[in-house]
């Protein structure tokens, strides 16, 4: 068993691999759980694909394309945020149109400027794929969201429960949001390169709301969260390792199945665990009283 | 003294505020009522800043209430609180204390205490560790309640405070209000039924966009003045309430 477990560690590639899903693990809980509580997972789904044009772009400059993929990225939810503020459109149909929108013009460029991105990986990732370099560059935006989390905790547990109230007290509200902003966005670049852009809101949001339904605060929602979102890529890279078949795909069954695990069973709150709301009938159950 | 001049709110090119004027001395509980749509709430969150105001000038003791935001305690309205949310009733409250705890700090010895005395005085000391879904619409409204007084705030705005909450905590709050005033604190507060125009409000301020009328109950709560205020609807509202 330990063997199992031991002998694909002994490629460079995985080591990397599952150093890198370790490190997502835990930023996209913490990104995510903002997300969640916000009521705003598709958010992440949106920035995760309005990268595309940026990415073309800066591929095209022969600039930094992680540069390019963060501005694009921060640049649809200010779109969104100015459809919303300027109009009566919802922000659910305005995050639709700018996802699509903003796909159709990455596509679109990547044709124009006869780029070489490779649109397949760009969707669907390729953790094995990845580089000492990456293993870094993931350290890095992690260790700085996870500051900035630590740092402005109070604060950004005051805007996403009370956006108003925190307003009224005088919080700086518009640059608490864009440094939230900018660390969901640097989290779903950061996961791209392994899960790709379409699973890549698994990660963000699967582990934290499988937490959830177990814990009464948000800390801890991050906490377990970020424990369940590491473990779901280590297990979805051994899958993958030994039966063949896609990291990503794999990497997002695993959160799901712990998603389905915690729906049903979770002490509190399971379907099928819960304090049973029959009790509060009286004597001889639902049926009577119809 | 708080002092509201001229305030004006369009929303998207609609009015919700017309020129507002008025101002009020410290120790009083002042009811705003109008009928829906009246722009209560749009009132209050102009006077805060929470939303573009066309004109108007608020000061507070003489300077820009947007300058002493830490001065003031504003409490929602029940729905635009996400109840779910992963939070317990003691960290609600320890929210209050933000504006005096450092960024790199956790809360001092001192808010903490305040924080204590504050659930105490509702009755939500015993239930701090408790998640907000977990209680009734009522201990709710009384944890945001205990957030108002942690603060310290000399103006406190309530928006319908009333709204699904039982006989204990409508009484329980009266009381916080009371003692408030006696500290010579201004409150506000948003009425979500006219029935609430009790005689705990020292003031009130009747608004429909405009406001109609200004003062003690007896000269707020007229037939004329509930008449401009709620047109035809007034003689239903009169008749079934105990006004």
């Amino acid at each position: 068993m330990i063997n199992l477990l031991l002998e694909p560690l002994s490629f460079e590639f995985m080591r990397n691999s599952m150093i890198i899903i370790i490190l997502l693990g835990i930023l996209c809980a913490v990104t995510g759980s903002y997300l969640i509580v916000q009521r705003m997972g598709l958010l992440g789904d949106v920035i995760a694909h309005a990268v595309l044009p940026g990415l073309a772009i800066a591929f095209y400059l022969g600039i930094d394309i992680f540069l390019g993929a963060f501005i694009s990225g921060m640049f649809s939810t200010l779109v969104i945020a100015w459809i919303q503020s300027q109009s009566k459109v919802k922000v659910d149909v305005a995050m639709a149109l700018v996802f699509s929108g903003f796909l159709a013009l990455g596509i679109l460029l990547i044709t124009l400027l006869e780029s070489r991105i490779d649109l397949h990986s760009f969707l669907f990732g390729d953790i094995l794929g990845v580089t000492i370099a990456d293993v870094w560059r993931t350290f890095l935006i992690t260790l700085s969201v996870l500051i900035f989390v630590k740092i402005f905790y109070s604060h950004l547990l005051f805007y996403t429960f009370n956006r108003l109230g925190a307003q009224a007290i005088g919080l700086p509200v518009n640059w608490i949001h864009l440094g939230l902003v900018s660390a969901i966005t640097l989290a779903i670049i950061a996961s791209m390169q392994a899960v790709g852009v379409v699973l890549v809101v698994s990660l963000l949001v699967g582990p934290g709301i499988t937490a959830y339904l177990l814990v009464k605060e948000l800390h801890q929602m991050m906490g377990l969260g970020a424990i369940i979102g590491s473990l779901s890529g280590i297990t979805g890279i051994y899958l993958s390792y030994y039966f063949n078949v896609p990291s990503g795909a794999a990497i997002v069954l695993v959160v799901t199945g712990f998603f389905l695990l915690a729906l049903f069973f979770s002490p509190s709150q399971g379907i099928l665990t819960r304090p049973q709301l029959i009790k509060q009938f009286p004597k001889g159950g639902f049926r009577n009283n119809l | 003294m708080l002092e509201v001049q001229d305030l004006a709110v369009n929303y998207r090119g609609v009015v919700a505020v017309e020129n507002i004027s008025f101002s009020l001395a410290p120790g009083q509980i002042v009811g705003i009522i109008g009928p829906n749509g009246a722009g209560k709430s749009s009132l209050i969150k102009a006077i805060l800043g929470l939303i573009p105001v066309q004109q108007g000038r608020v000061t507070f003791r003489s300077r820009a209430l947007s300058r002493q935001l830490a001065q003031v305690a504003y409490i929602p309205q029940r729905a635009q609180i996400d109840w779910d949310y992963p939070i317990t009733v003691q960290n609600v409250a320890m929210m209050a204390r933000i504006r005096h705890t450092g960024l790199f700090r956790a809360p001092s010895r001192q808010s903490k205490v305040i924080v204590q005395n504050a659930l105490e005085r509702v009755g939500m000391w015993e239930l701090r560790h408790r998640q907000i879904g977990e209680l009734s619409g009522g201990q709710q409204q009384r944890v945001f309640l205990a957030q108002a007084l942690a603060q310290e705030a000399e103006l406190f705005l309530f928006d319908e405070p009333f709204v699904g909450v039982d006989k204990k905590t409508e009484a329980m709050i009266f009381e916080v209000f009371d003692q408030l005033k006696t500290e010579g604190k201004i409150l506000l507060v948003v009425g979500h039924e006219l029935r609430e125009a009790s005689r705990e409000y020292d003031r009130f301020l009747l608004i429909n966009k405009k406001l109609i009328a200004n003062g003690s109950r007896s000269e707020v709560i007229t037939p004329e003045n509930l008449q401009q205020a709620y047109g035809d609807n007034v003689i239903f509202l009169t008749r079934n309430s105990d006004l």
